[in-house]
């Protein structure tokens, strides 16, 4: 099996005159914890709407395992997972309806659904909540609620676009490590896309993505050695001039 | 993909469009209202000034409120299939869209889906109408209550994809209140809901023919015909081709693309 489960081939979007992504190319390790890290309008939320299929792709292409995404769309969307930087879930909506529609829209049954939700909510620890409306859950419990969306599908890759966001310092630490434990556990491939220095190991495969265009990619603790710089922290102050990227 | 897989869908969208409904009370006692208020209020104003002839499907003299309620079940499903293109402008302003857009199956199917769901919804509220309405005496021939029904689904698919078109057009929510002065209004008023249109020709020509073009009007004609378990074959036929085609460029301009566009513009 291949070690790169999507690779990325010099992607490039506009929005009117304004280029969002530039040639962007990298490859998304299979089973890893891939981290994609960015300051805010690095052009990580237009990546995440062109592997999502959100968005045609204008130049470039986007192939899994392989084979481009353009021939076969439906295919990638069947084994992706999605939490999106903006939440997603329907507020009037129980924790269990929020889940039984997404997985309707999976093609699951009630039945497959409201089994797949209570491992998932039990996973998470929100098993106690799957009766309450969304409305009335804090940030981080609804982030939780989003992941376990995203996994009722059981799908190959988990795509997180600023995932923490909005949350305080201890949620942001228990939605980062549980999806590594998921990464972990499961053998899930994750893209975890952040502005946020702290939420990356030196080990992690990474992709630095600034202005639209990839400044350098591989593992953390070889591009440091290899900018001679002694942490991440000095090395994208070295690449991006110190422009948005927050170090802990 | 398996059927049962699209099947899955429908369902999940129906119980979605179900549970909001539910949840909704106070749209669903306006959805009730607005008409009961022209049944009880308008109609009974207007009684005495609209002699109402006999005419098809009626074969005797009828009272106002009989006259317009078939117009009034009408106006139910106008204003819900707009309701509904409010809800998909919201829905894409809030980012919930995205969940119905990362589903794998064709957008078309969940398209049609979500029209199919908002009809059906839409046709509870139409007998809770009909239920208030025989109460208050405006009575239609009991069988006329079932064979109305694929009259009212026609009309709730027409109306729910002249919505669906209306919110890809709609960049922000704000517009959507021109939806009220453009849409509803002139589609309602220059119908036969409220008056024949043989009325309307004897008042100004060129509004019969404003009423003719509206599809809004063979749809009311449309189920004013069922309910009194007669076929109105032109009007089910312009009705049918308005369906399709307000379906189909609903379908085809369907682009989430759009207003992220034009966001990212400014």
């Amino acid at each position: 099996m291949a070690e790169t489960l999507i690779e990325i081939r010099a992607l490039s979007h506009s929005y009117g005159a304004r280029t969002a992504l530039d040639a962007v190319s990298f490859g998304l390790r299979r089973g890893a914890f891939n981290a994609l890290l960015g300051p805010n309008g690095a052009g990580k939320s237009t990546l995440f709407a062109l592997l999502t299929r959100l968005y045609r792709i204008q130049h470039g292409d986007i192939l899994l395992e392989g084979e481009s995404i353009a021939r076969h769309p439906r295919r990638l969307l069947r084994r992706l997972g999605v939490v999106f930087q903006q939440s997603t879930l329907d507020l009037d909506l129980t924790v269990l309806q929020n889940l039984e529609y997404h997985g309707a829209l999976h093609g699951l049954s009630a039945r497959q659904s409201r089994d797949r939700a209570a491992q998932e909510l039990a996973w998470l620890g929100l098993e106690q909540r799957s009766r309450e409306r969304v409305r009335a859950l804090n940030g981080g419990h609804r982030r939780r609620l989003e992941i376990a969306r995203a996994l009722l599908h059981q799908p190959d890759l988990l795509l997180l676009d600023e995932a923490s966001a909005g949350l305080d310092i201890a949620s942001r630490q228990a939605i980062n490590s549980c999806v590594r434990e998921l990464c972990r556990a499961r053998g899930l491939s994750v893209l975890w896309a952040t502005h946020l220095l702290e939420e990356i190991r030196p080990e992690d495969p990474l992709v630095l993505l600034h202005r639209g265009r990839v400044l350098a990619q591989g593992e953390g603790a070889p591009l440091c050695r290899q900018h001679g710089c002694a942490d991440l922290p000095a090395l994208f102050q070295r690449l991006t001039a110190g422009d948005g990227v927050q170090a802990a | 993909m398996k059927i049962a897989a699209y099947l899955h869908a429908f369902t999940g969208v129906l119980k979605r469009e179900f549970w909001r409904f539910v949840q909704q009370r106070s749209r669903f006692l306006s959805a009730l209202v607005r008409p009961l208020l022209w049944l009880v209020v308008f109609a009974a104003g207007f009684r005495a000034a609209l002699g109402v002839s006999i005419m098809a499907p009626y074969q005797t003299y009828i009272t106002y409120e009989t006259y317009i309620a078939p117009g009034l079940c009408c106006m139910i499903l106008l204003f819900n299939g707009m309701q509904s293109s409010l809800s998909m402008v919201y829905d894409r302003e809030m980012g919930s869209m995205k969940v119905l857009l990362m589903s794998p199956m064709p957008r078309g199917w969940l398209l049609l889906s979500k029209l199919l769901a908002i009809a059906l919804i839409s046709l509870l509220q139409v007998y809770a109408f009909l239920a208030l309405a025989w109460l208050a005496g405006v009575e239609a021939p009991p069988l006329g209550y079932l064979t109305v029904i694929p009259a009212l689904l026609l009309t709730a698919l027409l109306l729910g994809a002249i919505g669906l078109f209306l919110s890809a057009r709609i960049r922000q929510l704000e517009n959507f209140a021109g939806v009220m002065n453009f849409v509803i209004f002139p589609l309602f008023f220059i119908s036969s809901a409220l008056y024949p249109l043989w009325k309307m020709r004897e008042a100004n020509e060129w509004l019969y023919w404003a009423c003719q073009l509206n599809p809004f009007t063979h749809a009311v004609e449309l189920v004013r015909f069922a309910l009194y378990q007669q076929l109105n074959p032109s009007a089910l036929l312009i009705t049918l081709g308005s369906t399709l085609l307000f379906a189909l460029l609903a379908i085809l301009g369907f682009n989430p693309e759009r207003s992220a566009n034009a966001r990212a513009r400014g």
